[in-house]
């Protein structure tokens, strides 16, 4: 086995922690296709190996090298008029199955039931590095338009050649091409049919603005909804093979401990196997209280080593620090420490956020079958080439004996980037000799999965009496560096980042150190306009004055008039506050009512305006943003990780508390449609701003400035 | 232990074999193939798992199938009428009251249950009784309206 099951201590930065790109073997060819498909139309993407490497590989040294010309998707139209798309990327909840096969749609001029995405399959679907820092709309969104143009003119042109007229003036519209001067008509189905074609575009086809729209940029509900409604999908965890039985994996009982030995005798019983690897001990058996008793009856002895405790977890992340260039140049312009001097309002403070786990409802799982030397695994996971990689190393066979099929998975938030199930899975099936299924608990989820990055946040800002910032200075240990620049004009500035090495596996997150960054950052211009001379200044007034940035503004604009910001008092014990930031191209404002009541704080209402700029599904866009301030509510007022000596101790939702449906505030979305833009992901970036806006409106209602998250695990304290 | 060898499922009567304490949710998913009840915490506390026992919501991941046999079971698979679906499940369609849908069949069976006591809850009565019921994506408030929506649709069915 390879170290992939130990716990991984660095940070998983979103799109930075991935290993190099895998280059993809594929050998286009005109044969190929027609051997997969039998016939029709067929259209693959070439990506350009600079264009490749600049989407989706950010400062992988040596990547540019390692990655050829990429197909990054392909299409076929077969002669019955389905189309059938294939991408590499994965539906976690997030929709895109439905925002993708919009675009096709729109562009190939085809009704949305003729067309059907496989998604996330690495022997069927394009090499793709994965589903996270919301490149989808961004990336895959204009691969499947250029496939789908391109197919579109192909149908045209063939419908030219057969009646011998001028393409130009044919029309393409609901699966069928009109000649409206000749009166002629064929379906896309009747086009494609004894047709052997095959063809490769390249990413310059000329793609309809977004004011042309007709399908995309309206709502569609899922596509395949009904599945869901009635059951009928198939998660990881429902996947059902022939022989499959069900795997256990016996964990350490504190992070770092090591197997000293281990009686497997009192588990014997027919048909349990126990597989002992290393320090991998797993069973399996018939069933799963079966394969639970077999676990329970082995008797291991590990050997702990003493590890940090969450009460100690800031002072250990401040004096644990690396030095060493990980965290990358600190970005400096001008003196702070001189401009602090000038200063006529100062503000030093810290911040801190706490470990969070992303508890997807389903827990990591995968199925695993091993056929003749080669290894199928069903498993829900962001990344099915990073997985397949991984389990080509822990059993050191070649990629292309291993498959990894991603089923519509029950959420991932950032959480399901590593292959730790599928790796258990495919140990437990080689020692049954069966497939097997396994199924983390949620105990285990708590304790072994990686958590979003704990982190202390220094900040030091100064300002003149007339609200103008002069000096600023932002040091984040261990969270991360995602927007830790400051989107305000100040002249000084000082920003850092410091890694850390974490006592808990961490990993990436919905927004991943955006959050804590834009909490840190928004908060501290909330006390800084407090702090002004003469009474302070008006906290959304003090923002705009330091701000340039149009697109900022106008989110900050949108959501302070939605929210009637400034028309209105608050009654007693309620509070406003707002916030707002710039994260993967999203612009976010966040204004946030809270009311205190006996000592509890309750969101009352939150108003988020959003540019992402041209929108493509508003209803699934707006969905986003309502389940990223419901999520965020969490991570804002009471989700932390508590832990002892490398153990966790809130390792179940009735010690874990999540958003439920008391918790929810009124919820009003705005949205700035900038169908001049092109559309950046949407999933994460709404949700920085509510931190922030909420701890702001705890202060305008209390008086009191809460500088962790979670701000009030316990109630407001007086 | 004694072991149960029939369950009352959908209105049919299933053969399984299991001891009396096993999980109601284990032999559903895997002795019966019906798997749109979700494991999602294993103690009660998020309600994937949720299925009507004699009309009433009951935690499938910790009801002993002992205490379930005899009575009538209703899963997901179960609740859509001569092909179909019931106004709640429409109404989740409409209302896209959903993301990565995994406690989808937990709120649709738990909503069902508070529509056959409440037919014409508040809001806040809504929100009260799925309390037990989380959704990770958040998507609450669309769930809500869908309740709501399909309380008025099977309302104005009966009239």
């Amino acid at each position: 086995m390879s170290a992939n099951l130990g716990p991984q201590f660095e940070i998983e930065f979103e799109r930075y922690e991935l290993s190099a790109g895998l280059p993809y073997h594929f050998e286009f060819g005109r044969r190929e296709f027609l051997k997969v498909f039998g016939g029709g139309v067929a259209v693959v993407l070439i990506v350009p190996r600079a264009a490749a490497a600049q989407e989706s590989g950010r400062r992988q040294r040596g990547f540019e090298e390692s990655m050829p010309a990429e197909i990054g998707a392909w299409l076929h139209l077969s002669e019955n008029g389905a189309v059938t798309v294939f991408t590499g990327k994965a539906e976690v909840g997030q929709n895109i199955r439905t925002s993708l096969t919009q675009a096709v749609a729109e562009e190939l001029r085809a009704p949305l039931g003729s067309i059907q995405l496989v998604m996330a399959d690495t022997e069927k679907t394009p090499f793709d590095m994965g589903t996270f820092g919301s490149r989808t709309t961004p990336q895959m969104n204009l691969q499947l338009r250029r496939v789908a143009s391109a197919c579109r003119d192909l149908v045209i042109a063939l419908a030219a050649k057969g009646w011998n007229v001028d393409a130009k003036g044919l029309v393409a519209e609901d699966g069928e091409v009109r000649d409206p001067a000749g009166g002629k008509v064929l379906s896309y189905g009747e086009l494609a049919r004894g047709q052997a074609l095959a063809k490769a575009v390249v990413a310059e086809d000329p793609l309809l603005p977004a004011s042309a729209w007709t399908v995309a940029g309206k709502p569609l509900p899922k596509v395949n909804g009904e599945d869901f409604v009635t059951g009928r999908h198939i998660y990881t965890p429902d996947v059902k093979r022939p022989g499959m039985v069900y795997g256990k994996v016996l964990r350490p009982p504190s992070y770092g401990a090591t197997l000293e030995s281990l009686d497997t005798s009192a588990a014997a019983a027919p048909n349990v196997i126990v597989a002992r690897d290393g320090d991998f001990v797993g069973v399996t058996a018939p069933s799963e209280p079966q394969a639970e008793q077999a676990l329970a009856k082995l008797e291991a002895k590990w050997k702990t080593v003493p590890r940090p405790s969450s009460r100690e977890l800031f002072q250990y992340l401040k004096a644990n620090a690396e030095t060493g260039g990980r965290g990358g140049e600190p970005f400096e312009t001008g003196s702070v420490e001189e401009a602090l001097k000038s200063a006529e309002a100062r503000l030093e403070q810290t911040y801190t956020v706490a470990y969070i786990q992303h508890a997807p409802l389903e827990p990591r799982a995968a199925v695993a079958e091993w056929s003749g030397g080669k290894l199928t695994v069903w498993t829900g996971t962001q990344r099915p080439f990073g997985v397949r990689l991984e389990l080509a190393e822990a059993f050191r066979i070649p990629e292309d004996r291993v498959r990894v099929i991603v089923p519509d998975t029950g959420a991932a938030y950032g959480g399901k980037h590593t292959g730790d199930a599928a790796i258990e899975a495919a140990r437990l099936a080689k020692a049954a000799g069966q497939p097997v299924k396994l199924v983390w608990t949620r105990e285990e989820e708590f304790t072994w999965a990686y958590f979003r990055p704990a982190g202390v946040i220094e900040v030091r800002g100064g300002a003149r009496a007339d609200g103008t910032l002069t000096a600023w200075e932002f040091h984040n240990y261990n969270s991360g560096p995602s927007a830790i620049r400051t989107p305000y004009e100040v002249p000084n500035q000082r920003i850092e980042f410091h890694p850390v090495k974490s006592p808990l596996r961490q990993g990436s997150y919905r927004a991943l150190a955006a959050t804590a960054n834009h909490f840190a950052r928004e908060s501290s211009m909330d006390e800084l306009a407090h702090a002004l001379p003469h009474g302070g200044m008006d906290p959304l007034e003090f923002r705009l004055k330091n701000l340039k940035d149009e697109r900022l503004r106008a989110v900050f604009q949108a959501a302070a008039e939605k929210f009637g910001w400034g028309k209105s008092q608050p009654a007693a014990g309620h509070g406003f506050g707002i916030a707002g930031g710039v994260e993967k191209n999203g612009y976010v404002a966040t204004a946030a009512e809270v009311a205190i009541e006996d000592n509890n704080v309750r969101v009352v209402r939150v108003v988020t305006a959003f540019d992402c700029g041209a929108v493509i599904n508003p209803d699934g866009l707006k969905n986003q943003i309502m389940g990223a301030n419901i999520m965020g509510l969490g991570g804002a007022l009471f989700e932390a990780i508590e832990f002892e000596n490398g153990r966790v101790l809130n390792n179940r939702f009735s010690k874990y508390r999540v958003p439920r449906f008391r918790d929810v505030p009124a919820i009003e979305v705005v949205l700035l449609d900038r169908k001049d833009i092109p559309s950046a992901g949407a999933g994460e970036t709404p949700i920085v701003g509510l931190a922030p806006a909420v701890g702001n409106a705890v202060f305008h209602a209390s008086g009191t400035r809460l500088r962790s998250l979670p701000m009030v695990p316990n109630g407001l304290k007086a | 232990m004694a072991k149960i060898t029939e369950l009352q499922v959908n209105g049919a009567r299933c053969p399984i074999e299991a001891d009396e304490a096993t999980p109601l949710l284990v032999v559903l998913r895997d002795q019966l193939g019906l798997t749109g009840a979700k494991y999602g915490c294993g103690e009660g506390q998020c309600g994937a798992c949720t299925v009507l026992l004699d009309s009433n919501p009951r935690h499938s991941c910790n009801t002993p199938v002992g205490k379930a046999a005899g009575h009538s079971i209703t899963t997901i698979e179960g609740l859509a009428a001569n092909g179909r679906l019931h106004p709640l499940q429409q109404a989740f369609l409409d209302s896209g009251a959903f993301q990565c849908a995994y406690c989808t069949s937990g709120m649709i069976l738990t909503a069902a249950a508070l529509l056959r006591v409440n037919p014409h809850p508040s809001e806040d009565e809504v929100r009260r009784f799925m309390n037990g019921n989380v959704c990770r994506c958040g998507t609450y408030p669309r769930i809500v309206e869908a309740i709501l929506g399909a309380a008025e649709t099977m309302a104005k069915n009966k009239s």
